[in-house]
C-alpha cells in the first residue's frame, strides 16, 4: 500500500470525473501535501463547495463536508472558529470560489483566517456541462458563450492578495511536485492561503476550444507556465503569452482565530 | 433572580446563552440587530464566539460549520435576510445540523417597511426553502417567553438535529417588560448528541437512533464522517436510489411528527364556556387577549387560543376548538396567512374568520373586541 492511501476512502473510488480530467491529480497532490505536512488525520477537515472539483471531499478519508454552491469558505470559517485546533482545507472550483462564492472568498482572505484554499481552476463550469465562469479567459468559448466570452476573467491570485490573503501560489496539474510543495507551504502558513491549481477539462472546456486531449492541454501548461522569477524577467510582450507559477505572495498579518482567542481570554478575565 | 427591564430581542439572546449557545454568526438587519449586538458582547465572556459575516448567506453557512464543529449555534435576521438564508436552512434540514434562526419579522416583501412589525413570514418560515422538509417554529408573545422559547428552540434543534425558527415579530422583539429570568439550575438543557458506538463497532453517522434522529459525530472526534446536502444513506454518502430518497424524506418528517403533541405549546384562556374563539400568536396575541377580555365584559362568551408552536401546526387543538365554537376569529399582522391552516384544521366544523392587518400598525384591542362583537352578532342572526 502506498503511504498516502490511508487518506483516501478506497471504497468510494473510482471517482466520477471524466477521462483525462485533472481533478484527480490535484486531489492526490492535496493528500500528499497533508502527509508531508504531517497533519493529524483526525484533526483535519476537508470542506468543499459544489461542482466537479468539490466532489473530491467524498473520496478523502477525513471529516469531510460537501456544502452548498459557493459556501465552502463560510462553512469552513465556522468549523475553524468552533474548534481552532482543526486544520481546515477548502476545495473549491473557479465558479464556486469566484462567482457564486466570490464575496466569501474575498472576506475569508480579508480576515486572514487560517484556511488552506485549493482552487481547482479548469476555466469552466464542468458539472453543468461547460458554461463560462469568471475564470474562463476572455474570448474563449463555452456553452453559454458560443461566440466567445465577452467577460474579462479574474486573476484569483491577485484578488486574494489584494483582499488580504497571506499566502498565494499558483501551480498546474503538469507541475505536480510544485503543486504539492505549494499546498504544504499553504498549510504551514497560519492564515488564509490560496493555491490556485490550473487543471485540464478536456471534455467541457478543451473540446469546445479545440485545445486537444488531456495530454495536449498538459503540454500547453508546461509551455505557458513560467516560474515567477523567470516570468518577472520577461518583456511585456513575452508575458502576454505566459503566466507565472510558484509562490506569488507571502505576507504577514494577524490570524483571525488566534486574534479571537485573545479576545475571549480578555473577556473571560473581565477586561473591557 | 431579581427583576429586570428587558427587551424581547435581549431576552431571546439571553435565553440562547442560557441554553448553551456558544456561537453566533450573522449580519446586521433591523429589527433583529440587538440580538447580534448582545451576542457580540456576551459570548466571549463565556468562551463563545461571535462573528459578523459578509452577508446573510455567510451568516447561515458559518453557524452550520460551527455546529458541525461541536458548538450550539444561533443566528438572527429579519425578512430580507431570512429570504437569503433559505437555501442553507434546507441544508440544515437535509444534513441534520442543529441550528436556531431567529426571524424578527418586519413588513415585506423586499425592503418593505423595515422598522414596522409584521407576521408576514409565517408561511415562508414553513415553506421558504425548496423541497419537502419538516419545520419547527416557535412564536413568543412576552419578553419572558422570548427567553423561554430561545431555550426551547436550542433544545429542540439539538434533540431533533434540525433547524428551528424563532418566529418573533417586531412587537415582541422591541418591547420592553419587567421580567424575572430563571436561575441556571432551573433550566433544562438538551446536550449535543454523541455517537454511541465506534467505527469498529459499525457506527454510521446517519443511522437513526430509536427516536429516528441520528447521533452524528462532531468534526474532529475521529469518526471521519462525510456530510452533504445530497440525499444520503446512513453512511452519509450520496445515493440516487429511489427507495432511499423516499425513506429519507419520510424519516425527516416522522422524527418531528412523532413528537408533535409534545412540542405543540399553546395557551387556552376562557375556553371552558366559550362559544367563540380568537386564535392568535406573537405580538398580536397581546392585543387579542385584551380584546377578548373587553368582549367578555360585554357578556360575549369568547375564549382564546394562543399558539406558541406555529409549526408543526396545532391541528388537534384547533380541530377540538372548532368542534365546539360557533366561529373562530384569526387576527394576524399580514394579509391572512395562518388563517388558512386554521380553516384546514377546522375542516368545515365551524366558520373561520380572517382579521388581517397589514398597514404597519399593531392591532388595537378595541379592533379585536369589535370584530368579536360582529362575529357574535352574525352568528345570532
Amino acid at each position: 500500500m502506498r503511504t498516502y492511501e490511508k487518506f483516501f476512502r478506497m471504497n468510494r473510488l473510482p471517482h466520477i470525473w471524466c477521462p483525462g480530467c485533472g481533478n484527480g491529480i490535484v486531489m492526490k497532490a492535496i493528500v500528499q501535501a497533508i502527509e508531508k505536512a504531517g497533519l493529524d488525520q483526525d484533526k483535519t477537515v476537508i470542506v468543499s463547495g459544489i461542482g466537479c472539483s468539490s466532489r473530491a471531499s467524498g473520496y478523502m478519508n477525513f471529516d469531510t463536508l460537501h456544502t452548498a454552491h459557493g459556501r465552502a469558505i463560510p462553512f469552513a470559517t465556522g468549523i475553524k472558529l468552533a474548534n481552532p485546533e482543526l486544520n481546515v482545507i477548502v476545495i473549491t472550483g473557479d465558479g464556486d470560489a469566484t462567482a457564486i462564492g466570490g464575496n466569501h472568498f474575498i472576506h475569508g482572505a480579508r480576515r486572514n483566517i487560517d484556511l488552506t484554499v485549493v482552487l481547482f481552476n479548469n476555466n469552466i463550469y464542468g458539472m453543468t456541462g461547460g458554461q463560462a465562469s469568471p475564470l474562463t479567459p476572455h474570448g474563449k468559448k463555452a456553452t453559454t458563450a458560443p461566440y466567445g466570452t465577452v467577460d474579462r476573467a479574474f486573476d484569483p491570485c491577485q484578488l486574494a492578495q489584494a483582499a488580504g490573503a497571506t499566502f498565494v501560489a499558483r501551480s498546474t496539474t503538469f507541475h505536480v511536485p510544485q503543486t504539492v510543495d505549494a499546498i504544504v507551504q499553504g498549510i504551514g502558513n497560519k492564515g488564509f492561503s490560496l493555491i490556485e491549481t490550473i487543471t485540464q477539462c478536456p471534455i467541457a472546456y478543451g473540446r469546445k476550444n479545440k485545445l486537444g486531449d488531456a495530454a495536449n492541454m498538459l503540454k500547453w501548461m508546461s509551455e505557458h507556465a513560467a516560474p515567477l522569477a523567470a516570468y518577472n524577467k520577461l518583456s511585456d510582450e513575452q508575458k502576454a503569452e505566459k503566466f507565472p507559477i510558484g509562490v506569488l505572495y507571502k505576507g504577514a498579518a494577524p490570524e483571525y482565530s488566534a486574534e479571537y482567542a485573545k479576545l475571549i481570554k480578555q473577556a473571560m478575565e473581565g477586561k473591557k | 433572580m431579581k427583576a429586570r427591564l428587558m427587551q424581547g430581542n435581549e431576552a431571546c439572546a439571553e435565553g440562547a446563552l442560557a441554553a448553551g449557545v456558544r456561537f453566533f454568526g450573522g449580519y446586521p438587519i433591523t429589527p433583529s440587530t440587538e440580538i447580534a449586538e448582545q451576542m457580540a458582547k456576551e459570548l466571549p465572556k463565556v468562551g463563545g464566539t461571535f462573528i459578523q459575516m459578509e452577508d446573510e448567506i455567510g451568516g447561515m453557512a458559518v453557524i452550520l460549520g460551527a455546529s458541525l464543529g461541536g458548538k450550539k449555534v444561533l443566528t438572527a435576521t429579519s425578512g430580507p435576510g431570512f429570504s437569503l438564508k433559505q437555501e442553507l436552512i434546507g441544508y440544515a434540514a437535509i444534513a441534520e445540523i442543529p441550528a436556531v434562526i431567529v426571524n424578527v419579522q418586519r413588513v415585506g416583501p423586499s425592503t418593505g417597511q423595515p422598522t414596522s412589525p409584521s407576521q408576514g413570514d409565517i408561511m415562508q418560515i414553513r415553506w421558504g426553502t425548496h423541497g419537502d422538509h419538516p419545520m419547527i417554529a416557535l412564536a413568543p408573545w412576552t419578553v419572558r417567553e422570548a427567553f423561554d422559547v430561545a431555550v426551547m428552540a436550542v433544545n429542540y434543534a439539538e434533540r431533533f438535529r434540525t433547524p428551528v425558527i424563532i418566529a418573533m415579530d417586531e412587537v415582541v422583539g422591541h418591547m420592553r417588560e419587567k421580567v424575572v429570568l430563571p436561575e441556571a439550575n432551573e433550566i433544562e438543557i438538551y446536550p449535543r448528541r454523541k455517537p454511541t458506538a465506534t467505527r469498529a463497532e459499525g457506527y454510521q453517522p446517519f443511522t437513526p437512533a430509536e427516536d429516528l434522529v441520528p447521533n452524528v459525530a462532531n468534526f474532529g472526534d475521529g469518526y471521519h464522517i462525510h456530510v452533504t446536502g445530497l440525499i444520503h444513506d446512513e453512511t452519509g454518502f450520496p445515493s440516487g436510489n429511489a427507495q432511499l430518497t423516499k425513506e429519507c424524506t419520510d424519516r425527516w418528517h416522522q422524527k418531528i411528527a412523532r413528537v408533535q403533541d409534545e412540542i405543540t405549546h399553546y395557551d387556552e384562556f376562557f375556553m371552558d364556556d366559550a362559544e367563540f374563539v380568537v386564535l392568535a400568536y406573537g405580538g398580536t396575541a397581546r392585543s387579542a387577549y385584551a380584546g377578548v377580555e373587553a368582549a367578555r365584559e360585554k357578556g360575549i362568551k369568547v375564549g382564546m387560543l394562543r399558539l406558541m408552536t406555529i409549526w408543526p401546526f396545532a391541528d388537534k387543538i384547533v380541530k377540538k376548538a372548532a368542534a365546539k365554537a360557533k366561529a373562530i376569529l384569526v387576527p394576524e399582522m399580514n394579509y391572512g396567512q395562518l388563517v388558512h391552516e386554521v380553516e384546514r384544521a377546522a375542516a368545515g366544523q365551524t366558520q373561520v374568520i380572517s382579521l388581517p392587518k397589514y398597514n404597519t400598525e399593531i392591532f388595537e384591542p378595541s379592533e379585536i373586541c369589535e370584530a368579536i362583537e360582529t362575529m357574535a352578532k352574525e352568528a345570532s342572526k
